[in-house]
């Protein structure tokens, strides 16, 4: 029997996605007309020129590495541990992990002021590489949610307690087991994580602002009232980069050890065989 | 003095004892097998030697050193696991290696290992796959060649054939056999299958409730029992009820009197007691030596294929037997009457 063409559903499918479809071409059309009477790339231009733009985008990208290497380092030997020695605490630590969903950034900053003010006993905030430390910790507590869960999956598909056994009856101490076995079977988590925070991070506004950091989330945000056609070309540049992340995210969470990055061109004996 | 020896260990997680006072002593280069029901204790048992449970008390001494509290990555052992244990992100060399690594051995040195290593398992060829590319059977081998590469004392079996194949398990136990008979090394094996148990063991400890019921030879466990649970455990077993009719030997089986090789130990106030019969001690045809004939009802007949299974009645006991198939043997109709004959000294009272 032939399958009729499914005339519904792809209707339905093609109508839900015109709404963000339809935006982007709107925005990305207008962001290429800068110059009157032609379409060019003259916004893109204008944004790459402007030494803000740089200054503020390098800002940003550093303090998120930071933030992701100091969640990464935070979090994977946390997880490792809750799982391995208290499973039953990990519905809590799941929910700490969580918090910051629901705690607005806004009063994590807030806090972050009253607390490490320049009338507290650690008065962060009236230096500025106290200040900047602030920020990269703010970073790590917004992403926790998504490093924390990315890990914790990553950990759930290996059987990190047999592992980990097996690791110690060989020698190992835990720091090299962590190190040598963990870390890598979990990589691809943790650039999952990697890639989340780092896309959460890079356009922050609430903490960069309030913390006053010359951040890009804030330049946006300044661009846009100032400017007609760039904010424009940034929302396209910035989408265009969120989805780069997803690729590459999907391209680490689905290689295997080992596996080539290209096909090979001579054929290879099959790969399962039996005992 | 033994190689390996557990003195009175005792585990206990919460308010659950698990192990309750095991002692054993394995010489060097003995093949040791934990049998026993899920539960009785024996991973338990072998996770202590290995160092991941420390024992509730008790001790633990391998070549005459105190390891009770020995941290598991100081104790030289080898283990393999049911699930294998493979690192997932080292090929099969890397794997081999990775215990030589920790033990600082050079990288010739290592790669030497490694490849005799390979050899003894017959994976040459396979150094460079992955734990995915690989059956389970394969990987298995694998994790008892990295188990050996850094040259434990003690190899360490947790059910490692049970998440195998019938054919693989078969074939692999052999060649775990072998590869444990040419190192010398000394193995503690644990398995919930008799058959497995029997095969490759020096010795066997069967389980249960935490305490070893028995430890003996393959032959000694199977042909005598010394509880009613291993008697159970191993093998099928009928169990009859009898009634010591004259003192020290003589008891009534079925309505049958039979005079027993051992003098009764067990009877009760009224002399009721039980005695236990292995399936192939009992035949239908007559020969010299079966002096017992227990006329009865056949209950049902199962043909297996190269033997047949014949379940009676005998004077309200169930019994059950197997006799070889032959091309002119014509089993027994169910519901007819039949004659099943067994040698009075294969009889054994069954004691605790």
């Amino acid at each position: 029997m032939k399958k009729s063409f499914p005339v519904v559903p792809v209707l339905t499918a093609l109508f839900a996605a015109s709404f963000f479809v339809v935006p982007l071409i709107a925005t990305f059309y207008f962001s290429l007309k800068m110059t009157r009477g032609e379409l060019g790339f003259a916004a893109y231009a204008s944004v790459f020129n402007s030494a803000e733009f740089l200054t503020t985008i390098t800002y940003s990208t550093i303090a998120s590495l930071v933030a992701i290497l100091i969640g990464a380092v935070i979090i994977v030997p946390t997880a490792y541990w809750v799982r391995l020695k208290v499973p039953r605490l990990r519905p809590v630590v799941e929910f700490i992990s969580l918090l910051p969903l629901v705690v607005p950034p806004v009063v994590l900053v807030f806090g972050y002021i009253r607390l490490f003010g320049s009338n507290s006993w650690l008065p962060l905030t009236t230096t500025t590489a106290g200040t900047d430390m602030l920020l990269v910790l703010g970073y790590v507590v917004l992403s926790m949610p998504y490093m924390f869960r990315a890990v914790d999956n990553g950990l759930a598909v290996i059987d990190i307690a047999t592992l980990t056994e097996a690791a110690e009856s060989l020698g190992a101490s835990r720091l090299r087991t962590i190190a040598t076995v963990i870390f890598p079977n979990v990589r691809a988590a943790i650039i999952s994580g990697a890639f989340l925070t780092f896309s959460i991070s890079l356009g922050e506004f609430v903490l960069a602002s309030l913390l006053n950091r010359p951040a890009f989330g804030p330049y946006l945000v300044q661009l846009g009232q100032d400017r007609a056609y760039e904010p424009a070309a940034l929302a396209i540049m910035s989408f265009g980069f969120t989805w780069g992340c997803m690729v590459l995210m999907q391209v680490f969470a689905t290689r295997k050890p080992g596996q080539r990055w290209f096909p090979r061109l001579t054929s290879r004996p099959a790969q399962r065989t039996t005992a | 003095m033994s190689f390996l020896s557990i003195t009175n260990a005792v585990k206990t997680f919460g308010t659950n004892t698990v192990v309750k006072g095991f002692d054993l002593a394995v010489e060097k280069g003995e093949f040791v097998s934990f049998l026993g029901p899920s539960g009785c204790g024996k991973t338990t048992v072998l996770r202590m030697i290995a160092g991941f449970e420390r024992p509730t008390s008790g001790k633990i001494t391998i070549d005459g050193r105190d390891v009770t509290d020995l941290a598991p990555n100081k104790r030289r052992i080898g283990m393999v696991f049911q699930a294998y244990a493979l690192f997932p992100n080292m090929n099969v060399a890397g794997n081999i290696a990775f215990g030589l690594k920790i033990a600082g051995l050079g990288k010739a040195e290592t790669e030497a290992r490694v490849q005799e290593m390979l050899g003894l398992i017959g994976l040459s060829h396979l150094a460079e796959r992955y734990p995915y590319e690989m059956s389970g059977g394969q990987q298995q081998r694998v994790a008892l060649a990295r188990a050996l590469a850094p040259k434990p004392q003690v190899l360490l079996l947790d059910e490692p054939l049970s998440a195998l194949d019938a054919k693989i398990r078969v074939s692999l136990r052999e060649e775990i056999r072998d590869i444990q008979r040419r190192l010398g090394i000394t193995t503690v094996f644990v398995t919930h299958d008799q058959e497995e148990a029997m095969s490759i063991s020096d010795r066997i400890v069967v389980m249960n409730g935490g305490r070893a019921d028995q430890i003996g030879t393959p032959s000694e466990i199977y042909n005598r029992p010394s509880t009613r649970f291993v008697a159970g455990f191993v093998g099928t077993l009928n169990v009859l009820r009898a009634r010591l009719e004259r003192q020290p030997q003589t008891v009534t089986v079925a309505g049958t009197s039979v005079q027993l090789a051992q003098p009764v130990r067990t009877a009760d106030a009224d002399g009721n007691l039980s005695l236990a019969l292995r399936p192939e001690a009992l035949s239908l045809r007559p020969s010299e030596g079966r002096d017992v004939a227990f006329d009865g009802l056949v209950k049902s007949v199962n043909f297996m294929g190269s033997v047949i299974r014949i379940r009676m009645d005998v004077g309200g006991e169930a019994i059950s037997f197997d006799m070889f198939n032959s091309p002119d043997l014509v089993p027994p109709a169910v519901g007819a009457r039949a004659t099943a004959h067994a040698a009075s000294r294969d009889m054994f009272e069954l004691t605790a």
